[in-house]
């Protein structure tokens, strides 16, 4: 059972509420102030008088002055209210975006193959936005309303009970009316914020293929489904706006009429002896200071909704299962030896289709293993088992002799180092992408690297060489220069196992040769795991798995495999023409 | 703000009839008072019951007329810019999608995702505001001023003197703020773009363990925007306090020039009086303009970061040139630079004719993709000629050119979406061509054992996708249409040998008549090439067939040997 959206949403607000209450007295505060300078007014008008020539200056001037000085100071005041509550609204921004974004790092990595970045940054974006635009203008604004119909309400009880009555009638119907009004239009708000999410969702994604579509010659049709969802999207929202375009007006209808009757009423009690003309006449007055904060709170009340809305929608983000906690008594391993155990693993992405079937394996400790096999046979899933982005179904993994759940997760990865298939660059300057993973590298080293890696003489042609900024993960580069970068962040890491999956795939052939003999100083004293097709790489390890069917069909070495003579052998055959 | 505002008046109509109608609305909410200061001054005291009937259910019938008029009004208002947003976010997609390769490498994809979303909101937000709240405040201030005027013109030209100062005010705040909020909304970039490299960088950030890292970089961008918005929106925060400052200023000045008026006997006590009611009247209205202003200065910002996108000259365009080329792709003394600086391809001469096969080598950063990037007129050459189907690129329609390819780039991405709609990718491909051509890029392989078979989702970014997978899933999207070049760039190298061998092979048995476009590093695809350039540094170092280059070339004889002698599996 979700919590109730306030007390999710408690904990953002809570640092803020001495700050809040400051502000709150503060606003009452300059609310009195302001109703001093009617008074100041009132006098100065006084000393006017009411003949020419009647004119007291001295005073008029005296109580002139006293007022600006009030207004100054309102004025003032106003401003530092509003800076305050700009501030307390960016605290609270601040603090659910982090919270959002520190959540985003604790989620399963498969969270992320699903839901698309679009809506992610619609929420931390746009829905953040909303409930600041609500908590920094809205809120307060509310609030001062309730004390004003407060206070005006206590008057009217004072000046006649029974008129009040009016209000026994009206006040309850608004309030049920809004109520009502709110739970027909949260769905609507909900489905707005959705399909917003979607838009986004969209429009991210296709960002990311533009030059796909610009080939295809199909923008057409991806400008239909844009603005397919761009027309649902805005649909959405204007029907949103049209059942909150209710709200308010009909809650001011109410208030309206409210005045209407006590009007009638009061004339009716005024003849009828049971009310003197000054007290009504006083009663309609404050019903009036009472109806003007209701109308300006109606009119909020859509904003406050979709606000709600908003804040509902991160704390929905907020609430998204994270990755399993680490073991309490986890380890952080300082070193590994580099033993790797695979003992009957059943993995599975989705429940119909196994991917590995009690998989087996053992990887000694400081050797190089190959695993081979046709694309799709679960290489890279024994990558993402490894690393623990997946958790599989049955069976054991150990390194030195340990579970890996025995391990933190993130103590586990800092002693791997990795190398995919797809590259991944972050925007900053190369040198920041080398080091990416270890900070504390100088720039020797990262130059030392990139030369092991053989990016050294790319980069130095480059103008801006090393500080060379790249953009939406490194576009302008080639797989293989980014291959290569990933290569020298690899070189870079001090890691007791080494992964590397399909590394090199992008590489041209005479760069791999260098890079293998590179490699070949990396790999000393290290456990090595190897996805790869090239035989240069593959022969020279001391064990290779062929990977079929969700298990190791051969195991062995390349002379051993070649005269198994079986599925390896077969490879190898075709792999160098010989058929 | 030019180009932005032109959408309004498309809607103008609308706009001006739902602000009537919130006119009507305001004046019927501003009559109610004035009822029920009459029921209480003039029927009460008379006793005229029949008239305080009357005049409360005058009341009642206008406020029914306001509360039927502003919910008009609103929606309305709602549609309206609505409407504005909706084409003009479509319109910005729109010209997204044809901006040229070079002026999209101009433009980040955050900057381009954060502009079609965050700033057409706030352009969405602005006009909302100006329409809602655009109509009651300035027509209290101008009535307050015509009935001022009406009573005593000298006190209501110090009025008026003020309220020109005021309205000065906040022109000049809403312009201070708009460079403020262009900078908040730069910062929004940043966030974008740190969210949508974690999403796509998840795996590569957990394996180096650096999620804590992320963090703080988010933090600064977070913190950084947090402060940006801040000091936009404080800027503005000034404008309120000032203009109701400037106003109580003048009630003051009011007072005193009443006084002396007064004391001369120009004018009756009284006025005074109802001058300030007048005063405050409009003193509370100018509150509700500054609230409006500070969405419009918010909503300028972004309506010029999406004009900058909408008013970009379009780069490309046809020229004439008639002169016909024997061969049916080629290139004569091609250079190109992207930068301008250094070369990227250099003196690129090559012809190949209708159904042969080319294949391109060289080492990273030898300008292959460049190569044919300016085949497919990605880019414009800086000299030289390029020629696709005997006729010079330049004198072709885009789109008529770029029909004739089927590609597969390095990073073509996938969609979420059926293996279907991927294989389809946005045009009208039959399930049985879908299926064909699948066939034929060894990709019914994996489809058939899955149990959705062509149906089957695949995740963003192709997530739940092997490599090898997802490149033989582009490579049917791209022989789908039965192009008539094939150009495939770096697409077998999540293959393993077998399958990539079986791919040639079926593309030439299904597409006989297609002329095949490969660059790879692998030399087994090329034996049968008709045509393979060895590049270095963006220049030809060597052409021909495989035979002729291990004789002329060392390098490519190395090559050779490298893989012969270690062949790939």
């Amino acid at each position: 059972m979700k919590q109730k959206l306030p007390n999710r949403f408690l904990r953002f607000i809570k640092p803020q509420a001495v700050r809040f209450a400051w502000l709150l007295i503060l606003v009452l505060l300059s609310n009195l102030l302001a109703l001093l300078s009617p008074m100041l007014s009132g006098w100065a008008v006084d000393a006017i008088g009411k003949e020419a020539g009647g004119a007291n200056f001295e005073k008029v001037f005296l109580y002139c002055g006293e007022m600006l000085t009030c207004y100054a100071l309102s004025s003032l005041m106003n401003y530092w209210i509003a800076a305050q509550l700009i501030k307390l609204g960016q605290a609270v921004t601040h603090d659910l975006r982090k919270a959002a974004f520190d959540h985003l790092s604790r989620l399963p990595v498969s969270y992320f193959d699903r839901h698309p970045a679009g809506d992610v940054i619609s929420r931390i974006c746009y829905d953040v936005d909303t409930v600041n635009a609500a908590l920094s203008t809205d809120l307060l604004q509310l609030l001062t309303s309730v004390f004003t119909v407060l206070g005006s309400a206590v008057y009217l009880l004072i000046i006649s009970p029974r008129l009040s009555c009016v209000f026994v009638v009206t006040v309850p119907l608004s309030f049920f009316l809004t109520r009502f009004q709110m739970r027909r239009i949260h769905p609507l708000f909900r489905l707005r914020s959705k399909t917003l999410g979607q838009l986004n969702g969209f429009a991210e994604e296709r960002m990311t293929c533009q030059r796909t579509i610009r080939i295809y010659g199909v923008e057409e049709k991806d400008q239909q489904q844009f603005d397919a969802i761009n027309t649902e999207a805005s649909r959405a929202y204007y029907k949103a706006d049209c059942a909150s375009a209710t709200l308010g007006p009909s809650v001011n209808f109410i208030n309206n009429s409210s005045l209407a009757a006590i009007s009638a009423f009061g004339a009716l009690m005024y003849l009828s002896g049971s009310l003197s003309l000054g007290s009504l006449s006083s009663f309609v007055l404050y019903s009036r200071k009472f109806s003007g904060p209701i109308r300006e709170a109606a009119n909020l009340l859509s904003e406050l909704q979709a606000a709600a809305t908003a804040a509902e929608r991160i704390m929905d983000l907020l609430d998204e299962p994270a990755e399993e906690e680490d073991l309490p008594d986890a380890i952080a391993p300082e070193h590994l030896r580099g033993d790797i155990d695979f003992e009957h693993i059943d993995f599975r992405y989705t429940p119909e289709k196994p991917i590995l079937t009690d998989f087996n394996a053992h990887i000694p400790a400081g050797s190089l293993t190959a695993v081979v096999g046709v694309t799709g046979a679960g290489k890279t899933t024994l990558v993402s088992l490894l690393l623990r982005f997946y958790t599989h179904q049955s069976g054991h993994i150990l390194i030195d002799g340990r579970p890996i759940s025995d391990y933190t997760r993130d103590g586990l990865r800092h002693r791997l180092a990795l190398v995919m298939q797809d590259t991944w660059l972050l925007s900053g300057t190369i040198a920041e992408n080398i080091a990416y993973g270890a900070e504390n590298a100088t720039r020797e080293q990262i130059i030392q690297a990139a030369k092991d890696a053989h990016i050294h003489n790319f980069i130095s042609s480059l103008p801006d060489g090393y500080d060379t900024v790249l953009t939406d993960n490194g576009e302008g580069l080639s797989k293989g220069q980014r291959q290569l970068l990933a290569i020298a962040r690899c070189f870079l890491r001090d890691a007791d196992i080494v992964i590397l999956d399909e590394a090199t795939s992008n590489v041209d052939t005479e760069t791999e040769d260098a890079i293998n003999q590179a490699m070949e100083h990396l790999r000393e004293g290290r456990t090595c795991f190897v996805i790869a097709h090239r035989m240069a790489t593959i022969r020279s390890a001391a064990q290779i798995l062929v990977l079929e069917n969700g298990r190791v069909a051969e195991q062995g070495t390349h002379e051993e495999l070649l005269q198994y003579n079986g599925i390896y052998a077969a490879m190898h055959r075709e792999s160098v023409g010989k058929s | 703000m030019k180009t932005v505002l032109k959408y309004l008046q498309t809607y103008s109509f609308r706009a001006v009839v739902g602000m009537l109608i919130k006119f009507t609305a305001a004046i019927c909410e501003l009559l109610i008072p004035l009822l029920l200061e009459r029921i209480i001054d003039v029927s009460v005291p008379e006793g005229d019951l029949a008239a305080i009937w009357r005049q409360s259910g005058l009341m009642m019938a206008l406020a029914f007329g306001a509360v039927l008029c502003n919910i008009t009004a609103n929606r309305m208002a709602a549609w309206v810019s609505l409407e504005i947003t909706r084409t003009l976010r479509g319109d910005v997609y729109r010209r997204i999608e044809t901006l040229s390769c070079a002026q999209m490498d101009r433009f980040s994809q955050a900057t381009l995702v954060s502009r079609l979303t965050n700033d057409t909101y706030n352009v969405h937000q602005m006009f909302d505001k100006i329409q809602r709240g655009g109509v009651r405040a300035p027509m209290l201030v101008l009535g307050g001023l015509t009935l001022s005027f009406l009573m005593e013109p000298i006190l209501a030209l110090i009025m008026l003197l003020i309220c020109i100062l005021t309205c000065l005010t906040i022109w000049f705040m809403t312009r201070r703020g708009i460079p403020y909020y262009t900078r908040a909304q730069e910062s929004v970039d940043t966030v974008v773009r740190i969210l949508r490299e974690n999403a796509s960088g998840v795996r590569v950030i957990r394996a180096l363990g650096q999620q804590i890292h992320e963090c703080d970089r988010f933090e600064l961008s977070n913190v950084e925007a947090c402060h940006q918005e801040q000091r936009a929106a404080t800027t503005m925060a000034a404008t309120n306090p000032l203009t109701e400052f400037l106003l109580s200023a003048g009630l003051t000045l009011v007072i005193i020039m009443g006084a002396y008026r007064v004391n001369a006997g120009l004018m009756p006590a009284g006025r005074v009086v109802a001058f300030l009611s007048y005063f405050s009247l409009i003193q509370t209205a100018t509150i509700g303009i500054a609230k409006v202003f500070v969405k419009i200065s918010k909503g300028v910002a972004s309506a010029q970061r999406l004009e900058e996108i909408l008013l970009l000259p379009s780069e490309q365009s046809t020229e004439q040139d008639t002169s016909t080329y024997t061969s049916e792709v080629g290139m004569q003394d091609v250079s190109f630079s992207y930068l301008g600086i250094e070369p990227n391809i250099e003196n690129a001469s090559f012809t190949l004719q209708k159904g042969e096969m080319l294949g391109i080598m060289g080492a990273i950063g030898s300008g292959k993709t460049t190569l044919v990037s300016l085949l497919l007129r990605l880019y414009e050459v800086n000299s030289g000629v390029v020629w696709i189907g005997g006729e010079n690129v330049n004198s072709q329609d885009r789109r008529a050119l770029n029909g004739r390819f089927g590609v597969v780039f390095q990073n073509s991405a996938l969609l979420s979406g059926s293996i279907y709609e991927n294989i389809a990718f946005l045009r009208d491909i039959s399930r049985e061509d879908a299926l064909s051509a699948a066939k034929t890029a060894q990709a019914m392989e994996f489809i058939s054992t899955l149990p959705d078979g062509m149906d089957h989702h695949v995740d963003i970014r192709g997530g739940n996708l092997s490599g090898g997978q997802k490149q033989r899933l582009n490579i049917a999207r791209a022989l789908a249409a039965k192009p008539e070049i094939l150009v495939l760039d770096s697409a077998d190298s999540a293959l393993d040998y077998r399958t990539a061998a079986a791919l040639y092979a079926a593309i030439r048995r299904d597409y006989p008549e297609i002329t095949l476009i490969v660059i790879t590093e692998r030399v087994a695809p090329l034996r049968n090439a008709d045509r393979i350039l060895l590049l270095e540094d963006g220049r030809i170092a060597a052409q021909g067939s495989h035979k002729t280059l291990l004789q002329a070339s060392p390098r490519y004889r190395r090559i050779v040997e490298l893989q012969e002698g270690g062949a790939v599996l």
